[in-house]
């Protein structure tokens, strides 16, 4: 008996490794589409994927109604190389990505397809609808995720990123995560995708639990139109703080964006002064970015704010307070007066290509 | 009607966090702690729903160690009726949070349950949608604007979404999970501080509500992120786009 228990000890552990790395990963990326397309930051949750482990097979879910869901599905199959199937859930509840259907629609995906990983991108629909669902799965899921070792480790910010914080997961399965997307950036697709396009499938709603479902409803959503490149994903962002002083200021942020092909920011100073919509903050309460060039003219910088944008290539801060605490992250730093800074930069900066 | 918010004590937002040399966490002995900012606002927004005479009372509750009785006490002291303290050790992660949460829902039977949208120490945004998930209510998340009709037992939820504000009309009882423009908290006053010291504060254990504290995740270390280079003062414009341009490459 204790040779049996020697040997249990000695072996296990090696066994039991074996286990955990015959055990097959398959994971669900919770789409989202618009105007017939995968979001941008729902492909980077595939890419995330790939990420979990060795031949992972990933599906993609999408749901809603109409034309555009088609091609959305569509765009789906083709718009990564690792989506092995598509599912598609075709239901005018699932039209404006309230939290209570979807969420039910990725339990009972769950519950059909045995997924051991769910990913969603961590933008504002995957963190109002994912946390709902791994409530209903009874699993914890974790936030944010910028790195991922294997199938059960993962690195996530915490402290408006001033720590990041390694995580094992020993919970059941799923394991249910959201992607920063600026961490998992999309290589370009190759022309050859049509030779690996996946399978569509259609997801039975017959058990499809009405729960909780009808009991919110969707009125309105107001939008910025903007023609400029959005603020997540831009190659580069020009921001403006409160040193702007004024909306009518704030333009020539705008027009120096125009000028660099750039996407506009704001602190929370500048949004709350009222210069700029809210939807255009950065930080940590706001839209994290990472592009190639950041431009910060007339922010302080602080905890919050930075947050936001640690992890662009090249920061630039433009302010005439040689102690502001953005300097200490700024690559390029420039002490002067922002009203003479950007005036100059119009005149001087190439135009783009 | 009865309005619950759960309000979390974390390191002030104003500090600078050190990482712990053991890499186990982050420094929290000696360090200045607060009301999260987001349970703030929450619990603002329930105190002006009660002003407008649509609320009755509104109970805050907090988990944790012993000193969340002084976040409690700011809560109280900002005008909340009574306060609930769920006493716990250790790391509390939000499907924990969520399900005493629903335990308490079931004891003190409110009709909405305000929450902060994330707490700025763990950063995981979660724990209102979970509640909401785990009780089958609606969930009215990054709320940047709350209208309620007591008549209808509807709340109207304008919520800060990507690319803009979206709204949704929810059937009480609901979950709202605040953003940070939907109000600008109150200060508390010095009476109102001396009137909270005689607010009741109520006690329970998890296992009183029988919640399990368990956790699925095992945290392996906690490391400070890397440090970007030192970067350059540039003293002209021109300088800045000839860096630009010819060392960077960035335009």
């Amino acid at each position: 008996m204790a040779m049996l228990r020697a040997v249990k000890t000695a072996f296990l552990p090696r066994f039991s490794s074996l286990i955990s790395t015959a055990r097959s990963v398959s994971t669900l990326v919770v789409a989202e589409h618009e105007g017939g397309a995968i979001k941008g930051p729902s492909i980077s949750a595939v890419e995330a994927a790939k990420a979990l482990g060795d031949g992972n097979l990933i599906s993609i879910l999408v749901a809603g109604s109409g034309p555009s869901l088609q091609e959305a599905a569509a765009h789906a199959a083709s718009c990564h190389p690792s989506i092995s199937q598509v599912l598609v859930a075709y239901s005018d509840k699932f039209t404006h990505s309230l939290a209570e259907p979807w969420a039910r629609l990725v339990h009972l995906v769950q519950q059909k397809g045995g997924y051991s990983h769910i990913l969603a991108a961590a933008n504002s629909f995957g963190k109002n609808i994912l946390p709902r669902a791994a409530a209903l799965l009874d699993v914890s899921p974790i936030t944010d995720v910028i790195d991922i070792s294997g199938s059960s480790q993962f690195v996530r910010p915490i402290y408006a990123g001033n720590a990041l914080c390694t995580v094992r997961y020993t919970g059941t399965s799923p394991c249910m995560l959201t992607i920063r997307s600026t961490s998992f950036p999309v290589p370009a697709i190759s022309a050859d995708t049509k030779s690996n396009e996946a399978r569509i499938s259609q997801v039975d709603l017959s058990t499809f639990g009405e729960d909780s479902v009808g009991k919110s409803r969707y009125v309105q959503h107001t939008s910025q139109d903007t023609e400029r490149p959005d603020l997540g994903s831009a190659r580069i962002v020009v921001t403006g703080g409160r040193g702007l002083k004024s909306a009518e200021n704030f333009k020539m942020i705008e027009k120096l964006a125009e000028k660099l092909g750039a996407a506009v920011g704001a602190t929370r100073a500048a949004v709350d002064a009222g210069f700029v919509p809210n939807d255009l903050q950065v930080g940590q309460t706001g839209k994290i970015v990472a592009p190639e060039l950041y431009m910060a003219f007339g922010v302080s910088g602080a905890i919050q704010h930075i947050a936001g944008m640690r992890d662009s290539r090249v920061i630039v801060a433009v302010n005439k307070d040689s102690d502001a605490p953005i300097f200490q992250v700024a690559d390029y730093g420039l002490v002067g007066d922002l009203f003479e800074v950007i005036p100059e930069l119009l005149e001087k900066l190439p135009e783009k290509k | 009607m009865k309005v619950l918010v759960a309000v979390k004590r974390v390191v002030d937002y104003a500090v600078k966090i050190r990482v712990k040399p053991d890499k186990s966490g982050v420094e929290t002995q000696n360090v200045k702690m607060s009301m999260n900012p987001f349970c703030e606002i929450a619990l603002e927004e329930a105190l002006r729903i009660k002003e407008a005479g649509l609320a009755s009372e509104v109970v805050a509750v907090s988990m944790g160690s012993a000193q969340c009785v002084d976040t409690l006490r700011t809560g109280l002291a900002m005008g909340a009726d009574r306060g609930i303290h769920v006493e716990a050790t250790g790391a509390l992660y939000p499907l924990t949070v969520a399900k005493v949460l629903k335990a308490l829902v079931e004891v003190e039977k409110p009709r909405l349950i305000i929450m902060g949208k994330q707490a700025i120490d763990d950063d995981c945004n979660q724990t209102g949608q979970m509640v909401a998930g785990l009780l089958g209510w609606p969930q009215g998340t990054f709320a940047s604007k709350v209208l309620l009709d007591r008549e209808k037992q509807l709340a109207t939820v304008e919520r800060e979404v990507d690319g803009g504000l979206e709204t949704l009309c929810l059937d009480l009882p609901a979950v709202i999970t605040t953003d940070l423009r939907l109000n600008q908290p109150r200060y508390a006053t010095l009476p109102n501080i001396m009137k909270a010291k005689s607010k009741v504060i109520k006690k329970y254990t998890p296992q009183e509500l029988n919640v399990e504290i368990k956790s699925d995740l095992e945290v392996i270390e906690v490391t400070e992120p890397p440090k970007r280079k030192a970067g350059v003062i540039v003293s002209s414009v021109d300088e800045l786009i000839d860096k630009l341009k010819n060392e960077a490459h960035v335009i």
